[in-house]
């Protein structure tokens, strides 16, 4: 027990994903515009990388007991696209309520660092089935709450007319993201 | 003599004018990580170059083959059959490289560049125009990625030309230069994960004041910048994450229109049902102008009916006309 919840506290604020490793940027400074788009994509990317761990952990212990673990990038990748795509074929059938609030994220996820990361990450650091879902799940869970976190700043950036020319849009968004950063560099160390 | 000038140009867009990195805003992951030190972003861009390159060629030939529903599975297919191959290649000859890209190197396969290259430009074009694109953008990768990797480890690290990518400890302490004053006092904090973002918002900045400099307008991260953005329906991206606003490059520019160009569907879709619903009231009237003619004999009074009606037609063709005049 005590081992999951390090691995949880571990990847929501040590080893935060968009902030510390660097693993799903694109949608971390695409989508963080607004609070509730950023809600959105938070769960969409949490239930995605559950999603994909618990499909691709199983398949990689079948890939090394058929010696061909070289296919690892490219069996993963492909069953990460084909589940995010069926299984947004499955929530627009099944739960439509679900599938308007996430929908629009899911192909932005699919193509995405920080799901393929979170696997491979999961093969690499040795877990074992149940260690690879909670170590996903932590790190959905700390991209949500960078993503709140940094959409709240975005917002209050939006209405400062004071920046200079050169750094107007992307690079002081990027500059807010590295004071984020450097803020959860203090939780270092703690597990 | 304009099909060189063209290849030529497509050849060197890719390193200073549309720099994926710097300009088009894509791969930002491989980026900020792998710039330690300027060696590891040369690697970084070697390796990311050689699949771009290859997967660029690999796509250009089956273009015409790959059904148009599937294309980007298949893509990804392809890019990961390269990938795979360089990660064979950097594990076997270059150790030192394939230790310091860790998790990078598989990432390869999903970085923006590439399946934005594919997407936008080889599925599109010929093998060798695709092939001198990817060779230009791939350059223009690996230049941005050496600078920036220069900078971070020259303020972060003291050192210059440390960690060489080929060969073992001994060859790459004797190719490291240390700084003297800053090799004791490194700003360490640009080495780690902020001075990251940091030292990429600063270059970005330098290239957006070159931008603006020329006339240009800076691009933003938008649903644009994404590779799969034709996948996801634009309007869509637009109306639920928000009035983010998709730039307008050259190779969007249709794309950029396309949500203006449904504002006007729209506005002539209501005049359209408009100016139906108005010739179905004078078709009405008139039909009423036939009953009351035939109910009330009177002249006068149908004359004035008439006449009333006919102006209530002649008012209701202003206003579609107006309408049409509008749009």
């Amino acid at each position: 027990m005590g081992l999951y919840f390090s691995i949880i506290l571990g990847m929501v604020l040590v080893n935060n994903y968009p902030l510390a490793q660097f693993l799903g940027i694109c949608p971390f400074l695409g989508v963080s515009k607004k609070l509730d788009s950023s809600l959105g994509m938070g769960v969409a990317v949490i239930f995605v990388m559950v999603m994909a761990t618990a499909a691709t952990w199983p398949i990689m212990k079948l890939l090394s007991a058929w010696n061909i673990a070289y296919l690892q990038t490219i069996v993963f990748i492909l069953v990460i696209a084909a589940l995010v795509q069926f299984v947004e074929m499955v929530l627009k059938k099944f739960i439509p309520a679900l599938h308007k609030a996430l929908g629009v994220y899911l192909p932005l996820i699919t193509t995405n660092c920080a799901v393929l990361g979170v696997c491979i990450n999961n093969i690499d650091l040795g877990y074992n089935y149940p260690q690879s879902l909670v170590n996903s799940f932590g790190a959905g869970v700390g991209f949500l709450l960078a993503m709140l976190i940094f959409s709240g700043m975005r917002q209050k950036l939006e209405n400062n007319n004071k920046v200079p020319k050169p750094f107007q849009g992307v690079p002081i968004t990027m500059t807010t993201a590295a004071l984020l950063s450097l803020a959860f560099m203090g939780f270092g160390g703690l597990v | 003599m304009e099909n060189k000038v063209s290849r030529l140009q497509i050849l060197t867009k890719g390193i200073i004018k549309e720099n994926p990195n710097l300009v088009l805003l894509l791969g930002t992951c491989p980026t900020l990580a792998t710039t330690s030190s300027a060696f590891n972003g040369m690697g970084m861009g070697i390796a990311a170059s050689f699949v771009l390159i290859c997967s660029n060629i690999v796509i250009s030939l089956l273009a015409k083959i790959i059904p148009d529903k599937v294309r980007i599975p298949c893509y990804i297919v392809v890019i990961a059959g390269f990938v795979t191959l360089v990660q064979f290649i950097v594990q076997a000859y270059a150790v030192p490289l394939y230790n310091s890209l860790g998790v990078f190197l598989p990432l390869i396969v999903v970085n923006c560049i590439i399946l934005g290259r594919a997407e936008m430009f080889a599925n599109k074009n010929g093998v060798l125009d695709s092939a001198l694109d990817g060779i230009g953008m791939g350059l223009g990768f690996t230049l941005s990625l050496t600078v920036m990797g220069a900078i971070r480890e020259l303020i972060g690290n003291g050192t210059l030309l440390s960690g060489f990518f080929l060969g073992d400890e001994a060859l790459q302490e004797s190719l490291t230069i240390h700084i003297p004053f800053v090799n004791e006092h490194p700003m360490l904090i640009i080495a780690l994960a902020p001075g990251g973002f940091f030292v990429y918002a600063s270059i970005i900045a330098f290239v957006n004041w070159l931008i603006n400099r020329k006339g240009g307008t800076p691009r933003d991260f938008a649903c644009g910048g994404c590779a799969l953005a034709s996948m996801c329906t634009q309007e869509k991206c637009v109306a639920e994450l928000g009035e983010i606003e998709i730039p307008a490059p050259k190779a969007m520019a249709a794309k950029a229109e396309a949500p203006k160009m449904s504002e006007e569907e729209k506005a002539a879709k209501i005049a359209a049902a408009k100016a139906a619903k108005a010739a179905k009231e004078a078709a009405q009237a008139e039909a009423n102008a036939a009953e009351v003619k035939s109910e009330n004999p009177d002249p006068v009074l149908a004359a004035a009916e008439n006449a009333l009606l006919r102006k209530k037609a002649a008012e209701q063709e202003a206003v579609t006309e107006k309408k049409g005049d509008e749009e």
